[in-house]
């Protein structure tokens, strides 16, 4: 694991042909976009079965992109790298693509959005790339910017990656003095699979957050939890041994033995019981 | 990029720019597409679109098929004018050329449909 790609090197070199192209294909990565995607959708509590103009800010390959296409809206996407932007025009996305730098604010007239999503892109915002870069001031702008295209009462929602808490400040402290209300929803918050942050952004004045999932305990988790348990269930058929130390496996074990010609001792009703743990 | 994209783009993010609206389009290759039609949407959009900006930007493309030069009265209930709308809009793609910034003069190449907005260190 080579810890997050954002300190590995800029956005627009990271997804370089090579990266682009491996993100796009990949299965599990596409069911995770598509998920986070119709959730950050869902959050935008838009108006009930009317197409609207959004903007998918950090599009990539147009994998978010889809999903609002999907449902109806009509989209424009920005993101730095050209290569990730290359993969979207060879999936045909319906969406008009630009190459563009949040840090840099959004080139749009004012109110020209119905609102906006982001999936896994605000946490690049933060580092500085670049030596006359200073992240609170790029994100200011760019906040600022988005305030203003997005017409009164809509919406805009951030699904990222947090550092740490001290960037997950810095974010919503510049969001807020941009003129943004909202804050933090994170749903499945006790599983570290698949607990995810969706920062909620509004115009309209101060509303109350939507709720998160998972925060009642009995709603399990979805998908994570299920597909490593179905990845344990396919090992052991597989194999067609029983699994290390039972007493199945002591006792095949010591059968083993035996067959080699080693001495072994008899077996008995001892033979692989559960000893009392140690109390000293 | 779209018509309706170019009616939004700004070069505000430009230092000294004040309005930076609308950009003059130079165009080389063009493309026409079918864009299914939804009235209800291009309905609302042309709320929010400037009008005359519009007809400039097809002037500049050489698109000598008639868009009406204001808006009509009802426009909601007008789907011939709505689908005019539409199709200057929808269907109408700059695939490679130039976007000009009225104040400086500073040009924003558009390679395969996608304009490039990113601004030098400078100039912002």
């Amino acid at each position: 694991m080579s810890g997050r790609p954002e300190h590995q090197a800029p956005p627009e070199i990271f997804y370089g042909e090579d990266e682009a192209r491996k993100y796009s294909r990949n299965t599990r990565m596409m069911e995770i976009q598509l998920t986070m995607s119709e959730r950050a959708v869902e959050l935008l509590c838009l108006p009930e079965n009317q197409p609207c103009h959004l903007i998918d800010l950090g599009c990539g390959s147009g994998l978010s992109g889809e999903t609002l296409t999907e449902q109806g809206h009509v989209w424009t996407g920005v993101d730095i790298s050209s290569a990730m932007l290359g993969v979207a025009k060879e999936r045909e996305v319906e969406g008009d693509l630009l190459l563009g730098d949040l840090g840099q604010g959004l080139p749009f007239r004012a109110g020209a959005f119905d609102g906006a999503i982001s999936i896994s892109a605000l946490q690049w915002l933060c580092n500085a790339d670049q030596r006359s870069h200073n992240p609170a001031k790029r994100l200011y702008i760019f906040f600022s910017s988005l305030y203003s295209c997005l017409s009164r009462g809509s919406r805009a929602i951030f699904q990222f990656y947090p550092e740490n808490s001290s960037q997950v400040e810095l974010i919503t402290s510049q969001a807020m003095k941009a003129g943004f209300t909202g804050g933090l929803v994170v749903d499945y918050p006790n599983s570290t699979k698949a607990k995810k942050f969706f920062l909620c952004l509004m115009t309209g004045g101060q509303q109350p957050l939507p709720a998160a999932l998972g925060v009642d305990s009995r709603e399990d988790a979805p998908n994570h939890v299920a597909f490593s348990q179905k990845r344990d269930r396919v090992k052991q058929l597989r194999s067609g041994k029983a699994p290390k130390k039972s007493r199945d496996w002591i006792l095949e074990k010591k059968e083993r033995r035996r067959r080699q010609g080693k001495e072994t001792r008899d077996d008995s009703k001892f033979t692989g019981r559960k000893r009392p743990s140690h109390v000293w | 990029m779209k018509l309706l994209t170019h009616n939004i783009l700004t070069s505000k993010c430009l230092k000294g720019v004040t309005v930076g609206y609308p950009l003059g389009i130079v165009a080389k290759e063009v493309k026409v597409n079918e864009v299914d039609f939804n009235p209800e949407f291009i309905s609302r959009m042309i709320q929010k679109v400037d009008w005359p900006a519009l007809c400039k930007a097809a002037e500049n493309l050489g698109h000598t098929d008639e868009l009406p030069s204001t808006v009509v009265d009802d426009y909601e209930n007008n789907e011939e004018f709505l689908k005019k709308a539409h199709h200057f809009l929808m269907e109408i793609e700059v695939m490679n050329g130039d976007l000009i910034c009225p104040e400086t003069g500073r040009k924003f190449p558009v390679t395969d449909g996608i304009p490039n907005m990113l601004a030098n260190e400078d100039e912002v």
